[in-house]
């Protein structure tokens, strides 16, 4: 018989039950909740007289609107009434439930996905879902994690459990070395470009492979965190002495005898040499250039001493309709350098890239520079109180507004511009976060997806540079 | 839960492949915290002119006339055709809020994002799966004519053409149950509850750092 793959490993070990119409019920060990898709699941419990089935499993902290400016005057001094209500509404719940919650002004607060492994309530092995589709990012861990809807929100909240079926499983396999100046999320960009946006739709991805081994614990969250924008609703990777290092000390870590128990068990968190894989794409590090989106999918992506591409040498009906109507809502002309696209913005944050090592390349990028003058604005918006506090400590932010960079307050901020960071109509933004979709960064605006070096390469020259040529000069 | 066992509708066809949930309910309508009133701003940004903003009055909001949902002949339609990876991005359930609330019940198309699909079955929304031959069919049939309306039987698991062409659809037999007959489906788990905590006992022992 073939061996598991990790994935199978983690389904095995949380399926409480299987079902004679072949779903599941998956045992959940940890539910990240924030203020955007939490409230409705909150008033189904309250409706249905129901109580939460295990409170200490659930964390929460709002991200989605919290502003990134002063926030002296705390909830209250959330400018947008709407938005208001819906953060004093996650801490009424939190209260009401008995749920733990880092509040605006607490320094634990920040994106979900940056707070629960900071924190160590992402642990390997875990199964950790949330209402927000980049949960992939804590299979970094070897977790199973993925996101959920409302209605399973309030499922989780209820009963611990989810109704599954086992996904496919797929392995991106990445040979060899990544160059120098290649991040994490060059990798996970040439993965997407690779096989499209619905490429791992029913798979859980396992990233593996030299490169990324390679990655540090804040490089391997910023691949799995983009495999949902590869349609795979879980990334994972296994468990190595650089995931257990991460881990150990965190306030929610295992400790003393527990923790020599858990890192013993930790050890299987991988795929066996004999598993069986139902899909496998290989590709070669030394390849990967850095990479820019030009369109308005992620797939829609190339590196970036390349040019858009020409409808008129595409076949396909459908693929041909949609790079037209991408170009023009880009304002890009077809065969125009990549290295042309003059840019408004520069937002450096996000769930994907907002780590303490993002912030540290990007700094180093911008050192003793001066943000382009044609720039509108150029953002730093650290991924939670700690991270913007290590940078503090570091310098960083000194060497961010010393550059002419604007140093925010922890949040999601201007990746999905539900506060009052946005792109105003038909701006360019070299943008560190997920989703280049059509009005994603703000209505008419116009996302361009980088890493952290190469957004602050660009805030510099006002156009995408390689980022590897531009810090020898 | 609502129920869904069998219709018959007018089909409004949406030619666009990858339509994300950005698209289906943009982010500034995401501060709610209710489930209901999201039909109005659905498709926002392709269905009007301006920016739209939450609690806006939305009747006097400049139209795409373009967009295919603000034409005539599909007013009333309750079946969206799609291209393939339909609902793709963010996991908001606000997504099938929105398009339940504007008057669909089904969405067609050869391929749907997971989360998405997931999502339509918690709230009555059926999303139908069919081949891309199937749906270049429906797509050039609806466009042909006037007033093109589909029979849908989840009993059956198949979707009818006014020609009489009829096509089956796979649908998991748990979804499929507790659409039929309108289940909420906390309370069919709850009736494991007791599996539930079988499990968390065994689970407690075997890894007691994930109770610390």
């Amino acid at each position: 018989m073939a061996g598991k793959t990790l994935y199978d490993k983690l389904w095995d070990a949380h399926e409480v039950k299987r079902r004679a119409d072949g779903s599941s019920l998956i045992y959940i060990d940890r539910q990240l909740l924030h203020e955007v898709t939490s409230p409705q699941a909150f008033e189904g419990l309250r409706l249905a007289g129901r109580a939460p089935w295990r409170i200490d499993a659930n964390l929460a902290t709002p991200d989605h609107n919290v502003p990134t400016t002063d926030r002296k005057e705390g909830v209250a001094g959330i400018e947008d009434p709407v938005s208001r209500i819906q953060v004093q509404t996650l801490d009424e719940n939190c209260e009401e439930f008995g749920i733990t919650e880092f509040k605006m002004l607490d320094q634990r607060q920040g994106i979900v996905h940056v707070i629960g492994p900071e924190q160590g309530a992402t642990l390997p092995g875990m199964t950790v879902v949330c209402g927000d589709s980049h949960t992939s990012t804590h299979g970094a861990f070897g977790a199973l994690a993925h996101g959920i809807g409302t209605s399973e929100v309030e499922h989780v909240l209820a009963t611990q459990t989810l109704v599954q079926k086992k996904m496919k499983n797929m392995l991106v396999k990445v040979n060899g070395s990544v160059g120098p100046g290649i991040t994490g999320k060059d990798i996970v960009l040439a993965v997407i470009g690779r096989i499209g946006t619905a490429g791992g739709n029913g798979c859980a991805i396992e990233f593996a492979g030299q490169a990324i081994e390679e990655l540090s614990m804040e490089g391997r969250m910023t691949v799995c965190n983009m495999a949902i924008e590869a349609g795979a609703r879980v990334g994972v990777i296994g468990v190595d002495q650089t995931t257990i290092d991460y881990v150990k000390g965190r306030p929610y870590a295992p400790k003393g005898d527990l923790w020599d128990k858990a890192v013993a068990a930790w050890q299987d968190l991988k795929s066996d040499p004999d598993a069986h894989f139902d899909k496998v794409v290989e590709i070669n590090a030394a390849d990967i250039a850095p990479q820019v989106t030009w369109g308005t999918s992620p797939e829609m992506v190339l590196p970036v001493h390349e040019t858009v591409p020409n409808p008129e040498r595409i076949d396909d009906a459908v693929k041909k309709e949609g790079v037209e109507r991408a170009l023009q809502y880009m304002g890009l002309k077809a065969d125009m350098p990549i290295s042309e696209i003059k840019l408004d913005r520069v937002f450096i944050g996000s769930c994907t890239n907002s780590r303490i090592e993002d912030l540290r390349q990007a700094a180093q990028v911008v050192k003793g520079r001066k943000v382009a003058a044609s720039l509108k604005q150029a953002l730093v918006v650290p991924g939670s109180g700690l991270v913007k506090a290590q940078a503090e400590q570091e310098g960083l932010d000194k060497v961010f507004t010393d550059a002419g960079l604007e140093w925010r307050e922890p949040g999601c901020s201007m990746c999905l511009a539900m506060n009052a960071d946005k792109l105003g109509q038909g701006e360019h933004c070299a943008s560190t976060s997920n989703r280049n979709f059509e009005g994603r960064q703000g209505f008419g605006g116009r996302t361009h997806l980088v890493s952290p070096a190469m957004a602050a390469a660009a805030a510099v020259a006002g156009h995408f540079v390689d980022v590897r040529e531009f810090v020898k000069s | 839960m609502k129920q869904f066992t069998s219709m018959n509708g007018l089909v409004a066809p949406l030619d666009r492949a990858n339509v994300d949930t950005d698209m289906i309910i943009p982010k500034q309508f995401l501060k709610s915290i209710k489930r209901t009133g999201f039909g109005k701003n659905l498709f926002d940004e392709l269905r009007y002119m301006d920016e739209g903003q939450p609690d806006q009055d939305c009747d006097n909001r400049p139209l795409n006339p373009d967009f295919v949902l603000n034409q005539a002949r599909y007013q009333g339609a309750s079946v969206l055709l799609a291209r393939q990876n339909f609902g793709c991005g963010s996991s908001r359930e606000h997504a099938p809020w929105a398009l339940d609330d504007f008057g669909f019940r089904s969405v067609i198309a050869p391929s749907f994002a997971d989360i998405f699909f997931n999502n339509c079955f918690k709230n009555g929304l059926l999303p139908i799966v069919l081949t891309e031959s199937e749906v270049d069919q429906l797509f050039s049939e609806v466009e042909a004519s006037e007033g093109y309306a589909l029979a849908i039987d989840l009993e059956q698991q198949t979707v009818t053409t006014p020609g009489g062409d009829v096509f089956t659809f796979e649908v998991d037999a748990f979804r499929k149950h507790c659409l039929l007959n309108g289940l909420d489906d906390i309370g069919v788990t709850l009736e494991d509850a007791d599996a539930i905590r079988s499990y968390e006992e065994e689970r407690r022992k075997a890894a007691p750092w994930l109770f610390a």
